[in-house]
This record gives structure tokens, sequence and C-alpha cells, in this order.
């Protein structure tokens, strides 16, 4: 990396603001996913002014630039692909404001998804985006990335829930786009900059709404022995016109790692479990809790438990939100996929999934947000391996083609990022593509925010290229 | 198995070894690591690096680097055993700054057993890395040839006794000397020496009042029974209270956690075998401390043996038997009748019980069973303090910080008291309290017991 970048950038936020020896960098060449990619230094703001002056020193010297909140995401977003500088926002993690009449509020894209909502939470509200890693992912990274969560099915994803957003584009501009208001005039950009996965602008102020808790709520665990039945049912919850708060899905194998973590008292012989959830005014509630244990019953579940308290219902939820670390525990690494079917097809998809676990010779474990058809099959292997390693990404390219012949989706909330940008001509068409790629360069015009992800390089269309090993706690040989 | 590297290449002639066998070597060769006390790749690479451990470690709240998070912390063993990271001074000032507090592991999804790991990681600094000249003599001494000795524990308190109360400390105030060296702070770090050395409680017996319930071993500690004598024996008023037979068996030693935390492993199995000894000839229904940092250690003895040796299996039937005196009288049930307290009162969890030995509930238990005590939590309770064993001596800076932003969270609560369960937290909070002039009272969940007997 050019030296008197290195010297602008330490004169700019003090030395200690900039890292850029080799040992300090290899601990920002990952995230929470599988992916490796290796920034020339990484630097950490406090304030808006900061960053804009990071970004035109990035134009001076035509260096890449990357952003990054927790590093918890799932398909390489936040890691350089191509050096250049990694900006980290962990620093700029302040509340600027809460506005509780008006139910929203302002951010530094650093601040904690479940932070901010402990922090309203005396007053009965709460930030509706749940992210499984809400405890130590950031605003920043839910809004680039649209984040889902298992109450996404009631609450909407991230997008549902900003009003505004300060942000800088890669060219050096700071705006602000969106308002308070919940319609604004003009093009609707925060749909478009809400889920850029970064490639459109540094964000450095969020404006959220907040959500009310709702008065009630309850917990329902569904248990059952076989697969079918479970996502008959969800089907079925569905059809009858229920909206669950949410409708997550384990299946057994996933179920018993998940119970060796938490001791939630799941039940270790089943086939699979629904994690169901009503919540609005009490008696409403009371209601649809008793409907959706019917439907359960009607297909056949062995059991329907309904969590008492707000411990038990903890417990449950608990397992969910712990369920891919849980799986850490019996395996040295596995990879998540994540793709989207319409749910009336869950459960040809499972079926399919189990055969090519198969053919393939892996375990594969299955958690998804059932009730949006949004899976997340769990392929254990050794990342020591490499014909291992090949054959996860022969067998979860093989579970996405399945997904797209069902009528569904490449991603439903991990993003594409560095890991999937490969499969997107298997969804799109080249014009479609290019329609996206024009709207980058309408903001990114010379590439430098971000680049190589979400679209595939254009020679090597159509083909796919393997990646390179992870190092995931392998020795490097 | 050696740690120095074979020759580039192999002699004319050998056999040639099948490829795991020279993967295995190679690794060997490159790791950064000795083949004794290192961090397992069985135990390190559960980390699957979703990163749901950063928010929760403290220093990475404070400075938002990946470096000081438990993530990164085993990403760079990783990298050292590799052999793609030196073990060389950055890795070392990284292990260092971890207060080892063990909120990474509770709420870790993977099960990572990072306080193992961590100590294995300056296992390996002790045996491969060398430290400053001035960093070593005190490591040395305070390791070596202080915390095993209670004779010189003892002594040293007597000399320290002398300058707390004969106005040399005043002078040394009033003259600035000690901001001279910025030890204003530190100075109130130091605890008070007890006028009356808990030593003389070894080998006796306490009995218990009415009905024995149990016949327990109480562990005394060891600098704990120059500073914390009135806990410890207000620990055995409580025990007898409540129908326990309190032995305190005199050939007991400091547990070594201390050593054990930074490292040096030798001096914490010497002290274990000793604790062994002393502990297990008689048939006790349980092992006593009021200290959760000795505690966790004394219930992890195991870590520190091979599971084949007979210390291991000593260790295990040890450990079984170590209660944490929250635990053990929350499991057990009060008896004793309690007069009411009527003051507000807040609890900081001590890292190395809510994390270390996941005992949360124990201790508020305990105080909501005391009549007319209005506990109020505080936001955070279970992140660290800063006292962290000898952390606030060794960071002080760090542990300051750390102090500030807790002492935060305790004033939200208006608490009259903070309760907490471990002599480092105690002290630690008083110094917190001092520095911003609450005047609150910072007390043991046992020592609120006590006042409370009838």
């Amino acid at each position: 990396m050019d030296s008197q970048l290195l010297r602008d950038l330490k004169s700019l936020l003090g030395p200690e603001a900039v890292l850029h020896r080799p040992e300090e960098l290899m601990l920002y060449e990952y995230d929470g996913s599988v992916e490796v990619a290796r920034p020339n230094c990484v630097v950490f703001p406090r304030t808006t002014a900061e960053v804009l002056a990071i970004v035109k020193l990035a134009n001076q010297y035509q260096t890449p630039l990357v952003g990054r909140g927790a590093g918890t995401g799932l398909s390489g977003g936040a890691l350089s692909r191509k050096g250049g500088i990694l900006t980290v926002f962990s620093r700029m993690n302040r509340i600027l404001e809460i506005d509780i009449e008006n139910q929203r509020a302002t951010v530094q894209p650093g601040v904690v998804n479940s932070d901010l909502s402990a922090a309203v939470a005396h007053a009965g509200l709460h930030f509706a985006p749940d992210p499984s890693s809400q405890k130590a992912c950031t605003i920043g990274g839910n809004v680039s990335e649209n984040s889902g969560g298992p109450h996404t099915l009631a609450y909407g994803v991230t997008t549902n829930h900003v009003l505004s957003l300060e942000a800088i584009l890669p060219t050096g501009e700071l705006i602000r786009i969106g308002s308070s208001a919940l319609d604004t005039p003009g093009y609707d950009l925060l749909g478009l900059f809400v889920g850029s996965e970064g490639t459109l602008a540094l964000i450095t102020e969020i404006t959220v709404k907040l959500t009310r808790l709702p008065e009630a709520v309850k917990t329902l665990l569904a248990i059952f022995d076989t697969l079918d039945d479970a996502t008959e049912t969800v089907v079925d919850i569905t059809a009858r016109g229920i909206t669950p708060a949410a409708c997550e899905m384990l299946d057994g194998w996933t179920l018993r790692a998940v119970e060796a973590y938490v001791h939630a008292g799941f039940p270790l012989d089943c086939a699979a479990v629904l994690l169901l959830e009503v919540d609005g005014v009490a008696e409403a509630v009371q209601q649809h809790a008793e409907e959706v244990a019917d439907i359960c019953r009607a297909h056949h579940a062995r059991e329907v438990r309904v969590a008492r308290d707000a411990r038990e219902r903890d417990l449950l939820w608990k397992g969910r939100k712990n369920a891919f670390g849980a799986v850490g525990r019996l395996s040295p690494t596995y990879y998540v996929q994540d793709g989207v079917i319409p749910r009336t097809k869950l459960p040809a998809t499972l079926r399919r999934i189990n055969e090519i676990g198969v053919k393939y010779g892996f375990q594969i474990g299955n958690i998804f947000h059932a009730g949006d058809g949004n899976l997340h099959p769990l392929i254990l292997f050794d990342a020591r391996d490499e014909a291992q390693f090949r054959g996860v990404v022969a067998a979860a390219d093989e579970i996405i083609k399945f997904c797209i012949e069902m009528g569904g989706s490449i991603t439903g909330e991990h993003g594409v990022g560095m890991e999937k940008d490969r499969l997107m001509p298997l969804l799109f068409s080249e014009a479609d593509l290019d329609v996206m790629r024009n709207v980058r360069a309408a903001f990114n015009p010379q590439g430098l925010l971000n680049p190589d992800k979400i679209f595939p390089s254009k020679k090597g269309c159509g083909e796919i290229h393997v990646r390179p090993l992870p190092l995931t706690g392998a020795p490097s040989a | 198995m050696s740690s120095t590297p074979p020759p580039a290449g192999r002699p004319q002639g050998s056999p040639p070894v099948a490829h795991e066998e020279a993967q295995r070597e190679f690794q060997l060769t490159l790791s950064g690591f000795s083949a004794i006390d290192k961090p397992e790749y069985e135990d390190y690479s559960r980390c699957v690096h979703c990163g749901l451990c950063a928010n929760n470690c403290p220093t990475y709240r404070l400075w938002g680097r990946e470096a000081d998070s438990p993530r990164g912390r085993i990403k760079q063993m990783a990298l050292v055993d590799q052999g793609r990271l030196e073990l060389g001074e950055s890795f070392v000032l990284h292990i260092d700054r971890c207060l080892n507090c063990r909120n990474c592991e509770t709420v870790c999804p993977s099960g990572v057993e990072y306080g193992k790991i961590l100590e294995l990681a300056r296992a390996q600094i002790e045996q491969k890395y060398k430290r400053p000249l001035v960093s070593r003599i005190a490591r040395d001494f305070v390791y070596r040839r202080l915390l095993p000795y209670p004779g010189r524990i003892a002594s040293a308190a007597r000399a320290l006794k002398i300058y707390q109360r004969s106005g040399l400390a005043a002078v040394a105030r009033a003259a600035g000397i000690l901001r001279l060296f910025g030890l204003q702070n530190r100075e109130k770090l130091l605890p008070r020496i007890d006028s009356d050395f808990f030593f003389s409680a070894l080998g006796k017996t306490f009995p218990a009042k009415g009905t024995r319930r149990a016949r327990v071993a109480f562990f005394a500690g060891c600098v704990a029974q120059v500073t914390f004598s009135d806990l410890n024996r207000a620990t055995i008023r409580v025990l007898q209270a409540n129908g326990c037979e309190v032995v305190v068996p005199a050939a007991q030693t400091c547990c070594g956690a201390l050593a054990a935390h930074a490292g040096v492993r030798d001096v914490a199995r010497e002290l274990a075998r000793k604790n062994f000894a002393a502990f297990l000839s008689d048939d006790f229904d349980a092992i006593i401390t009021n200290a959760a940092g000795c505690g966790s250690t004394l219930k992890e003895y195991a870590h520190l043996f091979n599971e084949d040796s007979t210390s291991h299996s000593r260790a295990e039937k040890f450990s079984a038997k170590m209660r944490d005196i929250t635990e053990f009288l929350a499991d057990l049930g009060l008896t004793a009748p309690l007069r009411p307290l009527p003051v507000r009162v807040t609890y900081q969890d001590s890292c190395h019980l809510v994390h270390g030995q996941k005992i949360r509930e124990a201790p508020r238990r305990l105080l909501h069973a005391i009549p007319g005590l209005d506990f109020v939590e505080m936001p955070l309770a279970d992140q660290c303090c800063g006292s962290a064993g000898v952390y606030n001596v060794t960071e002080t800076e760090t542990a300051l910080e750390l102090l500030d932003r807790k002492m935060d969270n305790v004033q939200q609560t208006k608490a009259q008291i903070i309760a907490t369960a471990n002599p480092g937290c105690i002290l630690q909070l008083r110094a917190g309290a001092a520095l911003r002039r609450t005047n609150q009272e910072v007390l043991h969940v046992v020592e609120l017991l006590d006042r409370a007997l009838a």
C-alpha cells in the first residue's frame, strides 16, 4: 500500500486508528462466513467528517474502499476482495437521538442491534429486525445487507424500518436520503440503498422506526415425527390466514446439537420441531395460539408445548438464535446455505436436500424461517480437507439450483457478497444484470467502493469458478 | 515430539513416509507453539468465527478492534499454531490485554472453552517469549516467590500495614509522591491490611449451630487471609448459623488461580497437589470458597493435568466437592433466622462466578432472602469491573476505564451497598466508590447475610 496514503490516514485519524501491519490485517480477512480476503489497511473513524475524508483519500489514491460493522456477515460483504482500505464502524457506535413519542431513533452505523432495543425497552419499544446475530451485529450492517430474522415474517426486513440515511458516496459527496415522513417525494432511494451490500455508499447515520412491543406473546413448540408433517403444517397455517410473528423450523438432527448447548428440554428423538410465535392484543393471541396448536395436531404433531413464562420463551428462542454456533460443536467447519422457495414447496425441497446430502456424503442440518420459505441448510465438513470443501461447494450449489427450479431465489437474507456473485446468472439475464450494474455505476462509477461484489465479472460469465480454500483454523499446508 | 525444526530435506535413502504423517510433521515444524501446554486444534477450531462474542467482550467494547476480541484472540492463536503469525510482541500484547473474564463463554453458541485455551496460550508465552527484565522479575517474584508461601504473604502484609497505619501513606499522598509516579489511583486499588490475620484459624473446626446439616471444609485463600479475614470469618459464621460444621484444613495453600491465569502452570500444578493432600484426606460434604476467582480454578483443576494422570483423577475428585459459598447456601437453603436490612443493594456479577462457574441466580436469591432489602439490578451487571485478578495492577489504565463505566451503571441504581461475590471485585469496586466519593459500601453477599443474622 502507498506509504504516503498511510501517512495521510494516520495524520487524519491518529496512528492508533490505522492498522496496516500483516499481523493486524490477518484479523480482518474473515467474517462470519467461510470467505477470506485481506485488506491493505484498516481504519476506525469516529465521525462523519472523518469518513468523508477517508473517501476523499481513497479517491485521491484510487484505492478500493470497503465498509464493515461487527464482521458477523455470512456472504463476505464486509471483506476487501481487492485490498485497499477497510473502514470499520465499531467506534461510531453512539445512539444520537431517541424520540419516544414519534417512535424513532437516530444512530451511528456501529450501534449494535440489540443495544438499541435495550435502550428503548423501558418505553415498551424495540428495533424490530432481529437477525440471529443481533447481540453483536451493527445497524449499519443490517442496513447494508437488509437483514431479516425470525420475526421478519410479521414485521418485515430492515428496509421496512429505515426512515432516512446519511451516507457518503464513493465520489465523496455527503447525501441524505429518505426523511422522517413515511413517504418521501422523489425516487425511493432508500429502497435502493438499503440492501445494496455496501456497493453504493458508506452509511454514516441512520434514522430507524421503533416498534411497539406486542401486548401479548405466545410461543409454541410443536414436535413432529416426520419432516413432511412439519412442513405441511407450515403450509396449512399460512393458508388459513393466520400470520404468526415467527414460524421457525429445526430438523431433529440440528435440534439435538442445539439441545446439548441450551438444555431447553427439546426432544431428542423427533424428526422436526416448529417454533411458532403469535403476538398482538391479548384476546387475539390466545385465540390464534389455540388455532395454531389445533393445526399442528391435525398434522400429527406428537406434542404442542406452550411457553408458560418469559423465561421458557427465552429458552426456546435461545435454542433457535444460537443454532448455527451450536452446530460448531459437532464439526470443525460448516457452510450455511441461504436459499428461498415458495413455502408450498417446503416438503419437496427438504426431501431433495436430504438426497443431496446422501449423494455427496455430508451431514446436512436444516434450520429455517419456514414461514417465509427461507432455508438455511448447514453442511458440516472439515475445512482442512480440500476435497471435502469442493464437495460442499458443489452440494450447496445443487441445493440453490433446486431452489431456483422451485421458483425461489439464491439468497433470502445473507446477501450475495462474494459468495454468490457467480450464481447471479442463474436468476438474472445479462440484460437484468446490466441494469443493476448501471445503477451501481451511477453512484460508484469507478467501482472503488466494495469492488467485485454481487455481480459476476463479465468474462467469467456462465462458468462457475471454484473458490480458494478457506483458512478456518486449518494449518496452512 | 520435538519443537526444534527438522532439517529441510529428508535424508537420502530414508523410507517414504505416509502422506498424513508428512502432513503432521510439516504442521509441527510450522507451529509457533511448543508441544507442551498448547491450545489444541480440537479446542480452538470450535470457534466458527460467528462474532457473537464481540459485543460481550469488555476490551472489544472499549476499543472496537478485532485483535482485542475473543474471536480475534482465538484467530491469533490459530495463526501462531499454523505458523502464519509469530509468537511475538503483538501476540503477547493482545493475549495479555484479555481480562480472562470469560463473558465470551457465556454468549458463545459453539461452546468454545475460551478460558482454557487462553491460559494455554499464556503458558506458551511463558515458555517461548522473553519479556522485558522488569516484567520478568516482577512475575517471578509474585508467582513463584510470594503467592505460594503463606509466611511471605504475612511478612509482606505486615510491611504494608506499617505503611498504611504509621502515617507514611498520608505523608506520601500529601507530598504528591504517588502522583509523581502516577500511582495515586493505583494506591486506591491496594487492599487495606487486616489487623488480625486469618492464619490463626487454620487447623480449627467451627461447630454447627443447632442440628448439623452438613460438614464442610473452608478454603481460606492466600492474600485473602491478610486482607479479607473479616469476610472469611463472616463466611464461617453464616455457615455455622445454617447448620454447617466448618473445618479449616491447616495444610491448605493458595489455589494457584493467578499463576494459572498467567500461564505459570508448573506453580499452579504444585499448589493444586498440595490442596489435594489438604482436602482429600477427609470426607467433607463440600469444600467452600467465598472467592469466585479461586473457585473457578479450583473447579477446573483437571485442566492442569494430563487426562491419564493420578493428579487428574484427584483433581476431578476435588472439583466435584468444590462449591461457591453462594451456590452452596442457595442449594442448602437458609435456615438461620434473618432480621430486616432496609438498604438498597445492587449486585455486580463476579465474572468467575457468572461466566466461569455459570452461577447467576444463587447470589441474587440469597439477597432476595434478606427481609427489607431493596434489590435493584444495574444495567450490564455481568460486564467485568476491571479487577480481573492482577489486571488492575498490570493494565491499570484499562482497568480504571472499565471501572468508570461500571460506576456509571452502579449509580443508575442509587444503591447504598454494592454486593458482589469475589474479593478482587470488592477491592476494585471500593476503589470505584472512593474515586467517585459515593460513600457506598462494597460487600460480599455473604457479609450481608452475616449482618442480617438475628
